[in-house]
């Protein structure tokens, strides 16, 4: 499969592949990892007239611990973060997800910048950057501002990223003591996207009670979904079996997922349920509650 | 439809060639290159069988576009051997029965090769992991995992 014709353009400075996205508009499309891109265009599923490499852009790849947030490049690759002796330290979650990522050979291309921008539901990044309460740092002619990343999925593939803007940076805020992260991931085979997956994040107070709560979703609506009455729930809560249960049952409320060959609407929220309460489950421990 | 002027070095060897945007990598090795070690299988990124290494790394040639291999090291199947030698990985594939079809083994070389590199003696465990984006439909995986074992005792590893 060959991608219909399209125009290269290899970006030296996120100025230049600004520049680039401002003169074409929608007509341009960025080229990072290319994991997601490649196949759309080979597939013909989109064609653009219009490709900005930004992969050679120097300073886009880096993983640094700073005043307590770890700062993420966007041109980081998977298999980068997957090796680095910080997120194995402080982040269970995402050394529980980017090995469920597609596979090796994908991860060394694809980077996690892409897996959070490109606004694909099945991507395993969205929901954890939601759960961790990461805030995406993107850049535009007029300079960078912050995101909150859940306020960043608009819809299916439309994220609040402007046509010229580019994000830089992850910023995930480094777990409190006292916390626990966890991510459970459904899928049918390596290289398949989610059935369904939960990114959980818990902070537990000096009493073992929960102080926040970040619970969020992959694959199962149009968009990676908070599982905002869930979070509530839990907060202030001591977190046993039965308030697991309870709240897991409220993030497969939130779940609004579609029919496909991975399963039925029925069957995707109940995983989420059966999901959701094994990522808390694990997260209480990891937290060092019971 | 501007060409673009790239060169590679391709297993070792400076190479240069006026390719379109959407040429992909592993075309340019088969077609423009004639190395047709490399094959296309799925030519959806999941089955592996056009893993080449690029700057090092393992990749599917399949979704990775000639141009942004431009100043790159690409290295491939036939670059394995060396000065009439087999790599060890090749010799302890055939040594071990690593291959039916050999179809996907040009891939598995050299995710396998690699996976050395980062790994003197890995684990059956991480073996597996590591060919996890490789598909043998003989189902050939336990003779693929022990030459894996094979060529990490040979080089010294365990």
């Amino acid at each position: 499969m060959i991608p219909a014709p399209f125009d290269y353009h290899r970006a030296g400075t996120l100025d230049e592949a600004i520049g680039l996205l401002s003169r074409y508009g929608a007509d341009a499309k960025l080229l990072s990892g290319g994991m997601s891109l490649l196949p759309t265009l080979k597939l013909r599923l989109g064609s653009f007239g219009h490709i900005v490499d930004i992969s050679r852009i120097p300073g886009l790849e880096y993983v640094k611990e700073e005043k307590g947030v770890l700062r993420i490049g966007a041109g980081t690759r998977q298999s980068t973060l997957e090796r680095s002796d910080v997120v194995k330290g402080k982040f269970p979650i995402l050394a529980d997800a980017i090995p469920l990522i597609a596979d090796p050979l994908v991860r060394n291309r694809g980077t996690f910048g892409g897996n959070i921008a490109n606004g694909d539901p099945a991507n395993d990044g969205p929901a954890i950057a939601i759960a961790l309460g990461a805030e995406l740092v993107a850049r535009g002619p007029k300079g960078e501002r912050s995101i909150a990343a859940n306020r960043f999925y608009k819809d299916l593939y439309t994220t609040d990223l402007k046509a010229d803007e580019i994000l830089v940076e992850i910023r995930l805020p480094v777990p409190p003591a006292r916390s626990g992260s966890a991510y459970r991931k459904l899928k049918r085979k390596t290289g398949d996207y989610a059935a369904a997956a939960v990114a959980v994040q818990l902070t537990l107070n000096g009493s073992g009670a929960v102080e926040r709560a970040g619970i969020a979703l992959t694959n199962v609506g149009p968009t990676p979904i908070e599982a905002v009455e869930a979070q509530k729930y839990l907060a202030g809560k001591t977190p046993d079996e039965k308030t697991i249960a309870e709240a897991a049952k409220l993030a497969a409320k939130a779940a609004s997922p579609s029919a496909d060959r991975r399963g039925s609407t029925e069957y995707k929220r109940e995983m989420t349920r059966v999901l959701c309460g094994r990522a808390l489950k694990a997260a209480v421990q990891r937290a060092g509650g019971h | 439809m501007a060409k673009h002027k790239i060169s590679v070095t391709v297993n070792g060897t400076a190479r240069e060639a006026e390719v379109e945007s959407r040429l992909l990598l592993v075309h340019l090795l088969r077609e423009v290159f004639r190395l047709t070690g490399t094959h296309v299988g799925c030519d959806t990124s999941h089955c592996g069988v056009c893993t080449v290494r690029l700057d090092g790394q393992p990749v599917k040639s399949c979704t990775v576009l000639a141009v942004q291999a431009d100043g790159c090291r690409v290295d491939t199947v036939e670059g394995l051997e060396q000065g009439g030698k087999l790599h060890p990985m090749q010799e302890a594939f055939t040594e071990k029965h690593a291959l039916q079809c050999g179809f996907c083994t040009p891939g598995m070389l050299m995710t396998c090769s690699s996976l050395l590199e980062r790994n003197k003696n890995p684990s059956e465990q991480e073996i597996r992991q590591a060919i996890s984006g490789n598909l043998c439909r003989c189902t050939g995986y336990l003779n693929i995992v022990k030459a894996v074992q094979y060529a990490a005792q040979k080089m010294g590893g365990a």
